[in-house]
C-alpha cells in the first residue's frame, strides 16, 4: 500500500488533529510509525515530552485471557496485573482504557470476576469489546453482554465521544460462518452508517474491535470478511485509527487516511503469520515472556507532526 | 450333554452377534476426530448412522464444534476435553469451529 502523507489529504492543513502514541513508562520502544510507516526504533526507557497542546491520552490493553494456564503463560492473572501496574504509573493519568477483547479464556464467571478486579486496580473507566473467547458461555455471549454490554447494542457495539474524537467499539466475533473470518454483519454495518451520518469529516475517529479489520492472514482467520464495508463508510474522514487485538503481536498498516494497529496481549504471544503450524500460543523462555507482552498508550493532540505510535512491553527483551 | 448343548447354543448366539456387528459396521459405535494445530483429523470422516463421533481437543486453545446447518453445537472444548454427538440419520454434515471458523470438517453418515 502506497504511503500517503497526511498533508496530501488537504484536510485541515494547518491544525490537523491526530492521534499519537507514545511511551512514557516501560523499557522498550518497539515501533515508531511516522506518517504511518514504521521508520525507527526508539530509545529504551526514554520519556518523550508530552506536547503542550495535547488534550488527553488513553490506554489500550488486549487479550488478557484470564483463565489461561498453559505452558505459554501459566499465570495470565499475574501478567495482566503487571500490565495494570504499568498503567498506574503513567506520568499523566489516561482519560480511560480500551480493552480490545479476549478478557477471559473461557467466558467463565470467575474469569470475568478476576479480570474486573485486576483491571479495576487501574481506577479508570474501561470500554470493552468482546473477543471470541468472551462469548463461549452456554448462552453464547450472554455473560459478556450482562457485564459489559448493557448500554450497547446487542451483542455489544457502541460509540462514545471524548475530547472531540468519536470512539466506535465494534463486535466481529459472533455468528461466525463456516470457512469465514471475523464478521460485523449487516445490522451492525447499518448502525455504523447511521452513527457516522452527519458527522464532520474532520472529526477524528477511533475504531476498536477484537479481530483485525484488515486482512492480516486469512489462512489463520486473521481478518474480518465484511470490514471493507465498514472502511468504505469511514473513507471520507481525515483521521481514522483502527485498534485491534486477537493476534497477540504488533502490526501496523496505512491505507489512505486509515491507520491500523494490532496490540500486544497481556497473556501470551502468538507466532508471526505462517511461521508455525498453527496460530496457537507461542511458548517463549519464561524470562522473555514479558518482553512480548505489553500495553499501548495513545496520546491525542492537535499537531502538524506526522502520526506516530509506540508500544510498551512489560519488560525489556 | 445339556451343558454341551447350552455351550453350542451360546457359541451360536455369539457368532450371530459377531455377524450382525460385521454387517453393520460401527453402528452404535464410536469414531474419533482429533483436533491438533487448529485442524480436524480426519477432516472428512465416514461413519454409519447411529455412530457417536467424539472430538478431542489437543490444542492449548479451546475450540467449539458447530454444524453448518445448526443441527448440533458444542460448548467450549478446552484442552484434552471432548465433545460427542450421535448421528441418527444419513447425510453429509459440514461443521466448523465457532471460534476459528476457518477450521472446517465433514462427517459423512451412511444409512
Amino acid at each position: 500500500m502506497a504511503r500517503r502523507d497526511r498533508d496530501d489529504t488537504g484536510a485541515n492543513p494547518d491544525r490537523r488533529q491526530a492521534l499519537e502514541c507514545m511511551v512514557w513508562a516501560g523499557t522498550g520502544v518497539v515501533w515508531t510509525v511516522s506518517g504511518g510507516v514504521p521508520c525507527s526504533l526508539g530509545l529504551l526507557g526514554s520519556k518523550p515530552a508530552m506536547a503542550a497542546d495535547s488534550s488527553f491520552s488513553f490506554v489500550q490493553i488486549s487479550d488478557s485471557h484470564i483463565g489461561f494456564e498453559k505452558p505459554a503463560n501459566p499465570n495470565a492473572r499475574a501478567t495482566l496485573s503487571a500490565a495494570i501496574d504499568k498503567v498506574k504509573v503513567l506520568p499523566v493519568k489516561p482519560a480511560f482504557m480500551l480493552h480490545t477483547g479476549d478478557i477471559t479464556h473461557l467466558s467463565k464467571p470467575v474469569e470475568f470476576d478476576d479480570a474486573t478486579q485486576l483491571i479495576g486496580a487501574a481506577d479508570l473507566d474501561v470500554h470493552y469489546v468482546p473477543g471470541e473467547h468472551d462469548v463461549i458461555d452456554e448462552a453464547r455471549g450472554e455473560a459478556y453482554v450482562d457485564r459489559y454490554g448493557k448500554a450497547a447494542k446487542d451483542p455489544g457495539y457502541y460509540a462514545f465521544d471524548h475530547g472531540g474524537v468519536r470512539f466506535i467499539g465494534l463486535v466481529n466475533v459472533v455468528n461466525l460462518q463456516a470457512g469465514g473470518l471475523g464478521q460485523l454483519g449487516g445490522e451492525q454495518l447499518a448502525w455504523l452508517a447511521d452513527n457516522l451520518a452527519g458527522l464532520s469529516a474532520s472529526t477524528p475517529i477511533v475504531v476498536f474491535a477484537h479481530i483485525p479489520l484488515w486482512s492480516v492472514y486469512p489462512a489463520w482467520g486473521w481478518g474480518t470478511q465484511d470490514s471493507e464495508q465498514a472502511l468504505a463508510l469511514l473513507q471520507r474522514f481525515g483521521s481514522v485509527t483502527v485498534l485491534n487485538g486477537h493476534i497477540h503481536q504488533l502490526m501496523q498498516k496505512v491505507e489512505g487516511n486509515v491507520t491500523f494497529h494490532t496490540a500486544y496481549s497481556t497473556a501470551f504471544p502468538q507466532p508471526q503469520p505462517g511461521s508455525a503450524p498453527s496460530p496457537g500460543p507461542q511458548v517463549v523462555p519464561a524470562e522473555k515472556l514479558r518482553s512480548v507482552l505489553g500495553i499501548r498508550t495513545v496520546l491525542f493532540k492537535t499537531t502538524s507532526e506526522p502520526l506516530a505510535i509506540t508500544d510498551t512491553p512489560l519488560s525489556a527483551p | 450333554m445339556r451343558r454341551l448343548l447350552s455351550l453350542v447354543l451360546g457359541l451360536a448366539q455369539l457368532s450371530l452377534a459377531v455377524v450382525l456387528l460385521a454387517t453393520s459396521p460401527r453402528a452404535g459405535g464410536q469414531a474419533q476426530v482429533r483436533i491438533d494445530n487448529f485442524s480436524f483429523g480426519p477432516s472428512a470422516l465416514s461413519v454409519a448412522s447411529g455412530t457417536t463421533v467424539v472430538w478431542e481437543n489437543g490444542d492449548d486453545i479451546p475450540h467449539t464444534i458447530v454444524a453448518a446447518d445448526a443441527s448440533f453445537r458444542s460448548a467450549a472444548i478446552d484442552s484434552e476435553e471432548t465433545y460427542s454427538f450421535t448421528f441418527p440419520a444419513a447425510g453429509d454434515y459440514v461443521y466448523f469451529c465457532g471460534l476459528h471458523p476457518f477450521m472446517t470438517g465433514k462427517i459423512i453418515v451412511s444409512p
